[in-house]
């Protein structure tokens, strides 16, 4: 790793972080664009490894012309430094980004490490065959493998609409759409939705593709139970309730109820959260994608879930307003109040998009009844491997009245993931009131990680020497 | 062109490009890993290197991200049981 220090450090190169690095490198700042993986991109626009391709693939990437041109801006610019396959473990004040390969230092940082998917647990969710749906996409987008043949799509949320489209445009049968809430409410909301019209054209293009597909959509109906001994043969979907039980055959499963904020670089360095409505924790930032901590930003996913439109929109607002701050600082200016740095038209497309996410986000909570479904032996936490039988007695039992007690008591939340998987689950069953919505601090005892990624020791070691 | 790898022994073909995990589920395998504590089949879940469900030994190496880790030609890849340090 270099000793040179950057003007400003992006972690991660997804939409958010690929915008942030190519507009304050057009600014004139020298950039370190941080990325865990081997290519640009992030999640939404995932590649396929190099030399795979599918006369179908065109069809799955839409947007495709956006990412290249996106991807070309970073490429081509001289002050954009990539750094692929740097695990992010730690940042610290200054501010030092600590990587498996290396420190990284720079005077600003932009936090845009996206989100992973929220899953609950059900009997059976353990069984090969189940994936979460953006790991079906992801098989489908980086490797062009399809989950299985016969597949059922089901949780709640709009990333189920392009995963079950995917999957049948590759080839697979997609045996199913099950969205667990209804979907009348968007009636409620008819401003932000009628001021994103985009949003209703790509609605309207998902349910011609389900009708050519011949993909059955239900709403209101959710998996309470997946069937298999060594990989998975069924499931069982029902009303959240447990009424209306059908068993399905098939060979995988695409289960997501929502996405979760990454954010843990960003609160082990102290940054101010907000709760949203759908029980996620994101960023606190303010109309400049600043966070609580100075020179800290935050933009995309990590300031609550909001999908790629806002996420490039932010990326761009979080690396103009880098750029005005340095310009600021040079100019010795900097007592001067700062005016919103980017355009008026930029922040009010921003605001505007965050209005509709809005909307999405109380449209599609997790059904409460989630945890009606489990039974003892099913697993909470499946690095650790602990039931439901282990939860409900340190909380019933053993007096456990919050989640880092439930942790403690059972190891829930201390494997590898740590607590990625389970940490929404182990909130919510640390309420002895099911019908309490899991509390803040609950989803942040998951949420907050002194270390982001497991590190080798010899990794932290050489850290405390160059430290010394 | 394809990419040859060996699973347990069998020997296995990949498209350039792909993943570990990827390669072994097109190849119709489910799992490659059993639990430390109840033995359970494990394979892809998140497939995005987040919940750590996927790990395998790849060339003597336990708990590689089987969801992230390209396959090479010659990597010769073996179920992970337990811990894979036994």
């Amino acid at each position: 790793m270099s000793s040179e220090a950057f003007d400003l450090a992006v972690i991660g190169a997804g939409p958010a972080g690929m915008a942030a690095a190519a507009t304050a490198a057009e600014q004139g700042l020298r950039v370190a664009l941080i990325e865990g993986g081997r290519q640009l991109g992030g999640q939404y626009f995932r590649q396929p490894g190099p030399g795979l391709t599918a006369p179908w693939l065109p069809k799955l990437h839409h947007g495709r012309s956006r990412f290249e041109r996106l991807a070309a801006r970073v490429e081509t610019s001289p002050r954009i430094e990539v750094l692929f396959e740097h695990q992010v473990w730690a940042v610290e004040p200054g501010f030092t980004v600590l990587t498996d390969r290396g420190p990284v230092t720079a005077a600003d940082v932009v936090l845009a490490t996206g989100s992973y998917e929220r899953v609950v647990p059900f009997p059976g969710w353990d069984l090969p065959g189940v994936f979460t749906a953006g790991g079906a996409q992801a098989l489908l987008k980086g490797n062009l493998v399809l989950a299985g043949r016969r597949v059922v799509v089901a949780g709640t949320g709009p990333l189920l609409l392009p995963v079950a489209a995917g999957l049948a445009t590759a080839g697979a049968k997609v045996l199913g759409l099950f969205e667990a809430n209804r979907i009348r409410g968007y009636a409620k909301h008819p401003l932000p939705v009628l001021t994103n019209p985009a949003k209703l054209v790509e609605g309207i293009d998902f349910a011609r593709q389900f009708i050519r597909n011949r993909v059955p959509v239900r709403s209101g109906l959710m998996v309470v139970e997946a069937q298999g001994t060594d990989f998975l043969e069924a499931v069982v979907v029902a009303r959240p309730d447990g009424s209306g039980r059908r068993r399905i055959a098939c060979d995988a499963l695409a289960v997501g109820y929502g996405l979760v904020p990454q954010i843990d670089l960003g609160l082990t360095l102290g940054c101010e959260h907000r709760m949203l409505a759908d029980g996620t924790v994101g960023l606190r930032v303010d109309t400049n994608q600043r966070t609580s901590v100075p020179g800290f930003y935050a933009a995309g996913e990590t300031a609550g879930i909001a999908g790629v439109e806002t996420s490039l929109v932010e990326g761009e607002i979080a690396g103009l307003a880098v750029a005005a701050a340095f310009a600021r600082s040079r100019a010795r200016q900097a007592a001067v109040p700062d005016a919103a740095a980017a355009p008026a038209d930029l922040r009010r497309r921003r605001d505007r998009q965050r209005g509709f996410a809005d909307v999405i986000r109380v449209q599609h909570p997790v059904p409460a009844a989630w945890r009606d479904h489990l039974t003892p032996d099913t697993l909470v936490c499946r690095c650790e491997e602990v039931p439901a039988r282990a939860v409900t007695e340190a909380v019933e039992d053993l007096g456990a009245c919050d989640a880092r007690t439930v942790k403690l008591l059972t190891r829930a939340g201390m494997g590898w993931c740590q607590g990625r998987v389970c940490g929404y689950a182990v909130a919510c069953l640390a309420r002895r009131d099911p019908t309490e919505p899991p509390a803040a601090t609950d989803l942040l005892a998951a949420a907050k990680r002194p270390l982001a990624r497991p590190v080798p020791l010899g990794v932290l070691a050489e850290q405390d020497r160059r430290n010394k | 062109m394809s990419v040859d790898f060996t699973f347990d022994g069998r020997p296995m073909t990949a498209r350039p490009g792909q993943t570990v995990g990827g390669a072994l589920l097109a190849a119709g395998v489910q799992s490659w890993r059993t639990t430390r504590f109840g033995g359970k089949p494990r394979g892809l879940f998140c497939g995005i290197g987040v919940c750590f469900d996927c790990l395998v030994t790849v060339n003597g190496e336990p708990n590689v991200r089987a969801c992230l880790a390209p396959v090479s030609a010659g990597d010769v890849v073996v179920t992970q049981v337990g811990d894979g340090r036994e």
